[in-house]
């Protein structure tokens, strides 16, 4: 992977069709919005999101939550383009995110729930492959831009181990410094605090709205942790049996009446459940 | 019904795998450490079962011939046979069933181990197309080393049947002699016939492995049907092409 000269960069930026965005010049790095509208996914016959619309403002904290095999994830992939939506649509700044020329317009980063690494590649190299692919800067500059990412997630000693070498908590946080690295207009989170210990969960919440502050950049955040989306969203939205239940900042979430919602939020652990009992019968 | 649709699925999208890998060809110098990568394992580090596998071809060709042509009293000709046998059919195709082995069910396991853990995923939301920087260094390093693999499989098979001739005592066909008749028989288009078939093999199975990894979807369970498929498809499509190049160039 050749770095080319700087004057060529500087010819990549000038040229119209293939506009890239210059690494540290911070204003061209505007947060985008987000729009779902009427959003249904279907598996054969099997409906996954049925009509989901709502709209995500640039540069907020923006969580989806909901029951397991709600969808969310679903969703999640379209928002990133990686899915086809069976009706409706969903666009970055009015642009498909399917499309080749608006992931090279707006830089749109997933962190997966796995961290999804290149297995074969070193923390290093996994976090240097967008912009030594893109060609975006000289390599000395790509150096500096990887070094920085690991030290704000404080992982710089693992810039040379194998992604097979790393904890879990080590492998979100180089999936964020991956994401980072790309200085992305738009971060999509896919259950980053799963399989984690609370601590390192709450580090990685604090994370995602540090980064959110730092960068201004719009964050959609998909996850099961209640309390990291108390905590850190602007607003949240409530996906229930693929549908849309409600978007309400957490404040107004905490304060619903939906049973639906209240049950979410707040389960009981209730061991005299009928459930239960009918077990219990079973077995004696 | 079904098993059609899914063939001519394969196919079609195995088809449109390959014009997105070539259509990526002009950033070729930019892959060219991932083609070297490839190189070597398609072609370095098959080399040494390609060199064990040829020989022994060879040397049983020479000794099944020799016997028979012994009783026609043309055991002279041995060494033609051999020849002829291997530069355009046993070499490439041998070759290729290796390589459909060895290498391409390593691609598609890895390529489908990549699909099911999202690294696939990840490329194209970093908007790095996986034609590019997972199949085409595959492709280019497979088009050259399969050339390389089958000369070398020629030559070290061609040594095999000479051996087996000189040792065998009901044989007893000199070195000179039997090398006398390979080249006296033996053609430029022969080699070069089988050299083309050999490029088509292994440009046809690394697709296969590549396409095949690449649509894998689930878990552990379906990257391990990924890579039967593969060698299974591999293995036809090898057979069956071979009996359609034979006839295009003859």
């Amino acid at each position: 992977m050749k770095t080319p000269a700087p004057p060529a960069v500087t010819d990549r930026v000038a040229r119209p069709t293939k506009t890239r965005r210059p690494v540290l010049a911070r204003d061209d790095l505007s947060p985008v919005k987000v729009t779902v509208e009427g959003l249904t996914k279907s598996y054969g016959s099997q409906r996954v999101l049925t009509d989901v619309s709502f709209e995500v403002k640039p540069g907020e904290i923006f969580t989806i939550m909901g029951p397991s095999g709600s969808g969310k994830s679903v969703l999640l992939r379209h928002i990133a383009g990686l899915e086809t939506p069976t009706e409706g649509r969903v666009t970055i700044n009015g642009q498909d995110p399917s499309l080749p020329e608006t992931r090279d317009r707006f830089a749109v980063a997933l962190v997966f729930q796995s961290g999804a690494l290149f297995n074969s590649l070193s923390v290093y190299d996994n976090l240097a492959l967008y912009p030594l692919e893109h060609r975006i800067c000289p390599k000395k500059e790509i150096r500096d831009r990887v070094m920085r990412a690991l030290t704000i997630l404080s992982i710089e000693t693992a810039a040379n181990k194998l992604p097979a070498d790393l904890s879990g908590g080590m492998k979100k946080r180089v999936a964020i410094a991956r994401a980072l690295v790309m200085e992305p207009q738009l971060i999509l989170y896919d259950e980053p605090t799963s399989e984690l210990d609370p601590v390192m969960g709450a580090t990685i919440a604090e994370i995602i709205a540090t980064l959110k502050e730092q960068f201004t950049v719009t964050t959609i955040v998909v996850s099961h942790d209640r309390d990291m989306a108390m905590t850190i969203s602007d607003r949240i939205a409530v996906v229930h049996q693929g549908r849309l239940r409600t978007v309400q900042t957490p404040s107004e979430l905490k304060a619903s009446k939906d049973s639906v919602i209240d049950e979410f939020l707040n389960p009981r652990i209730d061991i005299r459940n009928p459930r239960f009992r009918q077990l219990e019968n079973a077995s004696s | 019904m079904k098993r059609i649709n899914d063939l001519l699925e394969a196919l079609g999208s195995a088809l449109i795998l390959a014009g997105r890998a070539f259509a990526s060809l002009p950033s070729a110098p930019r892959i060219l450490k991932r083609v070297a990568e490839q190189g070597y394992l398609v072609g370095y580090t098959t080399l040494p079962i390609v060199t064990i596998l040829c020989f022994f071809i060879g040397a049983v060709l020479a000794l099944q011939a020799g016997n028979t042509l012994r009783d026609f009293g043309a055991k002279q000709l041995i060494g033609t046979l051999v020849g002829e046998s291997l530069a355009r059919e046993l070499g490439p195709v041998m070759v290729a069933i290796l390589l459909a082995g060895r290498v391409g069910s390593a691609v598609t396991a890895e390529l489908a181990s990549m699909k099911v853990s999202g690294e696939v995923d990840a490329l194209v939301t970093m908007n790095i197309p996986p034609e590019r920087l997972l199949v085409l260094p595959r492709l280019i390093a497979v088009l050259l080393a399969m050339p390389v693999l089958t000369m070398v499989g020629n030559i070290i098979g061609w040594f095999g049947g000479a051996v087996v001739c000189a040792q065998v005592k009901s044989i007893g066909v000199e070195p000179e002699m039997y090398f006398q008749s390979l080249k006296q028989y033996l053609t430029i288009r022969d080699i070069t016939d089988g050299l083309i078939k050999a490029e088509i093999f292994g440009f046809v199975i690394m697709l296969i492995a590549c396409s095949t990894g690449l649509r894998t979807r689930g878990g552990p369970r379906e990257i391990g049907f990924a890579v039967t498929k593969s060698v299974v498809f591999s293995l036809i499509a090898i057979l069956t092409l071979d009996y359609f190049i034979t006839k295009a160039l003859s």
